[in-house]
């Protein structure tokens, strides 16, 4: 399970609902290979997230699907028709830009009627569905603003519209939500989700945010280095991560060498634990996570392992406890208070075992020795600037 | 500290206000006291009233320079376009080719169109052909064009340039090809640019005299022409009344033409 394969949470028999579909795409930019003989199928209806840190190909694929790109290699498929040379006026696919892009000579009303306008229809036809669009993004009475007055979360609107009157069957959207503010973030999420399921149509969303796409997808793939790294529903991915690298990038995670040494026994920080994972050769060598959350915290001697507290972190709903055991730093997440410096016993349940084959990535992620509140902010600013 | 800073900013603007007043207003007010005084310094606007008799100088002056603006602007809005589009490397090497015939000085340049295309001159002894071009509205306009063409592009090109590209993926998103793009989206956003391309080749299109001197062969006059005959004569007091009526004439077009970029950009608001 080294290679990526692309199929595993969509059955690959399942090829009528299929809309779009990459076959063994491959681009590269300036000789630098961005994405990798790719192969993604998405079905009609969907909310399929690409999710992935900076330089991962998300917005690439993006690209290839609007029509923006052509590929070095491979096809693009739409219900059937190979559609790799079909410039992007001509594909039933809108998209949704980063800084939305509207037209700034235009005003809401008019940036929402363009694409109506270019196809010639009557004025008074433009008109309603222009107020319908309108109304579905909460945006009545702007229609003579001009696109500069408008805030952040008003331009993101006017985009989702503006693309939306065209009824494509795809919308693509690249990090539609990157420049809006936490609470408008979380507003929109909502809002893009219930659209999406009152007009039924796919939507592509490209995101580096993992609670973003969790909270908001039916299908999240999961891309790192120009492949794909899984591909399956938010709970598959958060509960079932196919590598470190995923259980890394998707919420926190404690990842740690173990050896299988039969179906559900496991040995790792020098305990032998009872899990819920079978199929893995004898005395194999595999990736352990153990999600934060999922770690008891009991009193020393009554847990499987014991260790020392380093450091203690309020987050409101929970403490963020940084624990040593035997020189590994495990991040907990418990709702009661620990002081830093104490050793306390860690209790772990055999269903909070994930076992994992071993990747390319293993050993880079997982272990919080070196972890800061502020490395983590610094980390994500990066990756928000780029793309 | 407040009041300290105030006094630093007075110093460091004072050489730019002294340089105001001395090159740019007085001579404005000379310009003015001209206008309105006769020859023995009284008050008059016998200069002003009298100008009636120039009015087709005017008229031809106006014509040419309106005709060689649109050539420019055909000519200039494709070329700024081009250079905006193409690889940054290339746009360097264009911008340099354009902005390689300004290092020459104007009147030479004007001096060897003549010589092109003198009745006698290359053009006509390379094809053996007797065409008389200089002494034509024609070679006037032509001057006018090839003397000014980068003041179009430029303007027109630093606009195009600084689109957000963007545009170009979000009008082709919408279902625009290449050309709706252009006529739907690009040109709207490059107004600005065009009405100073247009500000720029006008104003000195309108009072040149060298070019209609030289490339007119002395059959016409144009406004610049007759300002400067004024000058030359000594008569300064008509010469300063016909230098402010074409300022001011300058002035309302530009503030019309302004307004129409305005509205222009208002109607497709």
């Amino acid at each position: 399970m080294n290679k990526p394969e692309n199929d595993t949470a969509l059955t690959p028999s399942d090829a009528s609902g299929k809309l779009i579909e990459l076959r063994g795409v491959s681009k590269s930019f300036d000789g630098e290979p961005v994405l990798k003989n790719f192969n993604l199928y998405i079905r009609d209806k969907e909310f399929v997230t690409l999710l992935g840190p900076s330089g991962c190909g998300k917005t690439t694929t993006l690209r290839l699907i609007g029509g923006f790109e052509t590929p070095d290699e491979g096809s693009i498929i739409f219900e059937g028709k190979d559609i790799t040379d079909v410039p992007p006026h001509a594909r039933q696919v809108n998209t949704v830009f980063q800084r939305y892009a509207l037209f700034p000579h235009l005003n809401v009303y008019d940036n929402i009627a363009f694409g109506l306008r270019l196809k010639k229809l009557p004025k008074t036809e433009i008109d309603e569905r222009v107020h319908k669009m309108l109304d579905m993004v909460m945006l009545k009475g702007f229609e003579r603003r001009k696109v500069s007055s408008l805030s952040g979360g008003q331009q993101q609107r006017v985009a989702i519209a503006r693309s939306l009157i065209n009824e494509p069957r795809v919308l693509l959207l690249d990090e539609p939500l990157g420049a809006l503010d936490l609470k408008l973030r979380k507003d929109m999420q909502k809002e893009l989700k219930s659209i999406q399921q009152a007009i039924g149509i796919t939507f592509i969303y490209v995101t580096h945010d993992q609670e973003e796409a969790l909270s908001m997808s039916d299908i999240i793939v999961v891309m790192s280095d120009g492949e794909i790294q899984q591909i399956g529903t938010p709970t598959d991915i958060y509960n079932e991560p196919k590598n470190a690298f995923v259980a890394d990038f998707i919420g926190e995670s404690n990842i740690l060498d173990g050896t299988m040494l039969a179906d559900c026994k496991v040995k790792f920080a020098g305990h032998t634990f009872t899990c819920v994972d079978s199929g893995f050769a004898p005395n194999e060598s595999v990736d352990v996570v153990v999600r934060p959350e999922d770690v008891d915290v009991v009193e020393p001697g009554k847990g499987m392992l014991t260790g020392t507290v380093t450091s203690v972190t309020f987050k409101g709903v929970h403490y963020e406890i940084i624990v040593d055991i035997k020189g590994f730093k495990w991040m907990i997440q418990s709702t009661d208070y620990v002081s830093e410096g104490a050793t306390i016993g860690v209790y772990i349940e055999p269903e909070a075992i994930h076992i994992m084959k071993k990747s390319k990535y293993s050993g880079m992620f997982g272990d919080y020795s070196s972890y800061s509140d502020e490395l983590e902010e610094l980390s994500n600013a990066e990756e928000e600037e780029e793309e | 500290m407040k009041k300290k800073r105030n006094l630093m900013q007075s110093i460091a603007a004072a050489p730019h206000i002294a340089w105001a007043v001395l090159f740019i207003l007085m001579p404005l007010f000379i310009v003015i006291y001209y206008a309105f005084t006769d020859a023995d310094g009284a008050f008059s606007f016998e200069n002003v009233t009298g100008l009636s008799e120039y009015a087709s100088i005017f008229g031809l002056s106006i014509e040419l320079s309106v005709i060689a603006t649109f050539i420019c602007l055909l000519i200039g809005y494709p070329l700024a376009y081009i250079i905006a589009r193409s690889k940054p490397k290339h746009q360097k090497l264009f911008l340099m080719l354009l902005m390689l015939p300004m290092w020459t000085n104007l009147l030479i340049r004007t001096y060897s169109i003549m010589a092109i295309f003198d009745d006698g001159g290359f053009l006509n002894s390379l094809l053996g052909t007797e065409w008389h071009i200089i002494g034509t509205k024609g070679a006037v306009i032509f001057g006018m064009v090839y003397d000014f063409l980068p003041y179009m592009v430029l303007p027109i090109y630093t606009c195009i340039s600084k689109i957000d590209p963007k545009m170009w993926e979000a009008a082709a998103d919408l279902g625009c090809n290449t050309t709706r793009t252009l006529t739907r989206v690009i040109f709207p956003l490059s107004v600005s640019g065009i009405i100073s391309g247009v500000t720029m080749v006008f104003v000195p299109s309108i009072s040149t005299f060298y070019i209609s001197q030289k490339l007119g062969g002395g059959t016409f006059e144009l406004i610049g022409d007759t300002i400067e005959r004024q000058f030359v004569s000594n008569a300064l007091n008509t010469g300063a009344a016909i230098s402010l009526v074409m300022m001011v004439l300058i002035l309302i077009s530009l503030s019309i033409m302004n307004r129409f970029g305005e509205e222009e950009g208002e109607v497709i608001v």
